[in-house]
């Protein structure tokens, strides 16, 4: 059985399912309980499991990350909701300096099976510190895995295969795409590979990367090139941004040996640079053109009046294309 | 330098810890603390009113100019303006305001223009460019963080000799963060020159103040810093003016930082996505909105004499009317250039960064 779902939607099943089948998994963050989340994520969560298990937390993030390490040491699977993207700082101490380093500082003995989740990125016209792409910074943490789903299917299964792992997990949710894609969803407990890239199309002249809600401008700017082009593209969805399946990215690197990637984050030293990287060192001699990186700006994420200015859309995505195409 | 504290009979003379609230005028408009009644002529008592009316319709406008679409999300300060107009009122032109992101009524009497704030609300980044002689941080969205950095201020004022005080509002909500720790510890190791003023508006969203705490009162918490603590009703002007004075004299002469914790209630929404009906009961509203600042100067300002119907209705003419002026300029105004993101990012630019300006030239051109 299955229905339509949005992201948000998929994301709130994942928790009722997690915490129903395992009693161990708590959810804590600002707002989550009485009002169910800014975005409605955890919505009837504390109705149904109660006060202990679905948390309204005092206003800190490192209260809510630094916490959870200790919760997860003594036997909980605590599920952190960070309000939005930018106020994560706070406890990225936490993040870095413990969560990601218990099991190699204790030799496996102590573990930190957290799993933070945060409405991340741009494109909803939001106010200041709520619409960054950092990605890089978590990817760049080892210790830490880094997930991020771009459609309800995924996120619903990539959360509940995070639950049922023993390590930690960053799930990044792509909050301008939250409402906006509704699809059957399987109604039963179901789990997605959190550390496998999915080939969403085949193809041989072009690899497109993207991830998260750059999957969807991606999809609509090759709607729009399709128009008047014909390209048998290959499309890949990144979901793991760390650890990278190299493996799927590079056979398609290998066969297309043209590379575009897509993303929204500040282009130094961003994910696209480091799938530059491993790309041209792994199939260098397959490679046709340079590596296209479609991303946002090395800027700070302007206000809303002039967001749409820094966000990859199909506009820039064409023209990435079509220089990795014309080289 | 020892401190009189008798000097300061508000500040040293109520203990937040034994639950004492201090209030100058009560919800009724009646002077209960009459030794304590700010000095004010009858010309400042009807300015103050007509700040009050101008904040709140402000308000109502920018609520509506989001509903229109016309405005990002927008925090409103109504209920709170005691506050807003008690933390400025005594305030020096050259002393700092540290604003957290429910201070725009504070801001417009500090001196950013009305239509300024609008546009930072609609997203435009002028909105944050204030004049030059204009001691002032822009908003501080990410919470609790700028209270630390208004320990700086006061702290390096101290170190220059200089006599400017660090005024950082926030909320309740605020001294959660491990920031407003860390603001409360300098400010006592450091001696600055501080004063917190927290306006309790009893929610940080939906949480209610009792989730952020379990002490018994905000206010108490200084003491744990070496730093005096008071609780004031922050829905009475005079007690936030009176006691406002107090703590910049405090900062400015002995380095002393206060936490104020003015006791108050959002009777809107968090902000313009915000349903508070989540989360708390219609009954509780309408409990609180019968504390809210204006009806009890109204009250007052009536018996003194100072203002009647014809006079009101002109203050409200006339905000309304300046109210919409600053709204069409800042609707009016012009988007920021697209290149100012580059432009602004560093004293100088580099190589990488023109191409990447040159790149959204072109694609916007296209
Ligand atoms: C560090 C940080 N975490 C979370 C948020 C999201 N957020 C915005 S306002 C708010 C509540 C603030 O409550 P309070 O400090 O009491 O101020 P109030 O809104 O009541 O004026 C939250 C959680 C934020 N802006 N910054």
């Amino acid at each position: 059985m299955s229905r339509e779902l949005k992201i948000v939607e998929a994301i709130n099943e994942a928790l009722f399912q997690g915490m129903e089948r395992d009693e161990r998994v708590m959810v804590l963050g600002e707002d989550v309980g009485i009002e169910g989340g800014v975005f409605r994520v955890t919505s009837g969560l504390q109705e149904k499991f109660g006060k202990d298990r679905c948390v309204d937390t005092p206003l800190t993030e490192t209260g809510i990350l630094g916490a959870a390490v200790g919760l997860a040491i003594n036997g909980m699977i605590p599920v952190c909701e960070i309000q939005f993207d930018g106020f994560i700082w706070p406890g990225f101490d936490h993040i870095i300096n413990h969560i990601a380093r218990f099991r190699t500082r204790t030799r496996g003995r102590i573990t930190t099976p957290v799993i933070i989740r945060v409405p991340f990125g741009g494109g909803i016209h939001a106010l200041e510190h709520h619409s960054e792409s950092m990605e890089a910074v978590f990817s760049h943490i080892p210790g830490i895995n880094v997930v991020i789903p771009s459609n309800p299917h995924d996120a619903k299964g990539l959360l509940l295969s995070a639950l049922q792992s023993p390590d930690p997990t960053i799930f990044l949710e792509p909050k301008k795409i939250y409402r906006a894609i509704k699809e059957d969803v399987p109604e039963a407990h179901y789990t997605v590979d959190t550390k496998k890239a999915q080939v969403l199309r085949e193809g041989n002249d072009v690899t497109i990367i993207s991830y998260g809600a750059m999957m969807r401008e991606t999809k609509l700017a090759l709607t729009e090139y399709l128009k008047t082009n014909e390209l048998d593209f290959e499309l890949i969805d990144l979901v793991s941004l760390s650890p990278i399946d190299y493996e799927t990215v590079i056979k398609s690197a290998e066969k297309t040996g043209r590379v575009l990637i897509v993303n929204e984050e500040p282009r130094t030293c961003g994910l696209a640079a480091e799938l530059a990287a491993v790309i041209q060192e792994k199939a260098l001699l397959s490679l046709k053109a340079p590596i296209e990186r479609v991303t946002g700006f090395d800027v700070i994420m302007p206000l809303l009046k002039m967001e749409d200015h820094y966000i990859p859309g199909p506009k820039r995505i064409i023209n990435g294309l079509t220089k990795v195409l014309n080289f | 330098m020892q401190i009189d504290k008798s000097k300061f009979p508000i500040i040293y003379g109520h203990d937040p810890r034994k639950g004492e609230m201090f209030q100058v005028v009560n919800e009724e408009g009646e002077i209960v603390n009459p030794d304590f009644m700010p000095d004010l002529t009858d010309e400042q008592l009807f300015e103050i009113y007509t700040w009050l009316i101008r904040m709140r319709i402000s308000d109502e406008k920018a609520n509506n100019l989001q509903r229109q679409g016309r405005m990002g999300t927008y925090p409103s300060i109504y209920g709170q303006e005691a506050c807003q107009i008690g933390a400025v009122w005594p305030q020096e032109k050259s002393d700092w305001l540290v604003p957290t992101f429910r201070e725009n009524g504070m801001m417009w009497m500090k001196g950013v223009p009305l239509e300024q704030t609008y546009l930072y609300w609609i997203g435009n980044e002028k909105g944050s460019e204030f004049a030059e002689d204009l001691n002032m941080l822009p908003v501080a969205i990410p919470v609790g963080s700028h209270t630390i950095h208004a320990a700086g201020i006061g702290w390096a004022e101290r170190i220059k000799g200089g006599n400017n005080v660090a005024v950082c509002s926030f909320s309740d909500g605020a001294t959660s963060e491990g920031d407003f720790h860390a603001a409360m510890n300098f400010a006592g190791v450091f001696k600055t020159k501080c004063v917190f003023f927290c306006q309790n508006n009893q929610y940080a969203i939906s949480t209610h103040r009792n989730i952020q705490t379990a002490s018994d009162t905000i206010a108490e918490k200084a003491f744990g810093y070496g730093l005096p603590g008071v609780m004031i009703d922050g829905n009475d002007v005079f007690a936030v003016i009176a006691t406002m004075t107090e703590a910049l004299k405090l900062a400015r002469e002995f380095n002393t930082t206060t936490l104020i914790e003015a006791v108050t209630y959002r009777l809107g929404a968090h902000t313009t996505s915000d349903n508070p009906k989540i989360y708390r009961e219609d009954s509780e509203v309408e409990e609180w909105a019968k504390k809210e600042p204006l009806i009890r100067l109204d009250k007052l300002l009536r018996a003194k004499g100072i203002l009647d119907d014809e006079k009101a209705a002109k203050v409200e003419e006339d905000a309304r009317q300046e109210v919409s002026i600053a709204a069409k300029k800042a609707l009016e105004a012009e988007n920021p250039k697209i290149t100012d993101m580059f432009d602004y990012l560093l004293s100088e630019t580099y190589p990488e960064l023109e191409e990447q300006k040159q790149q959204l030239i072109e694609e916007t051109n296209e």
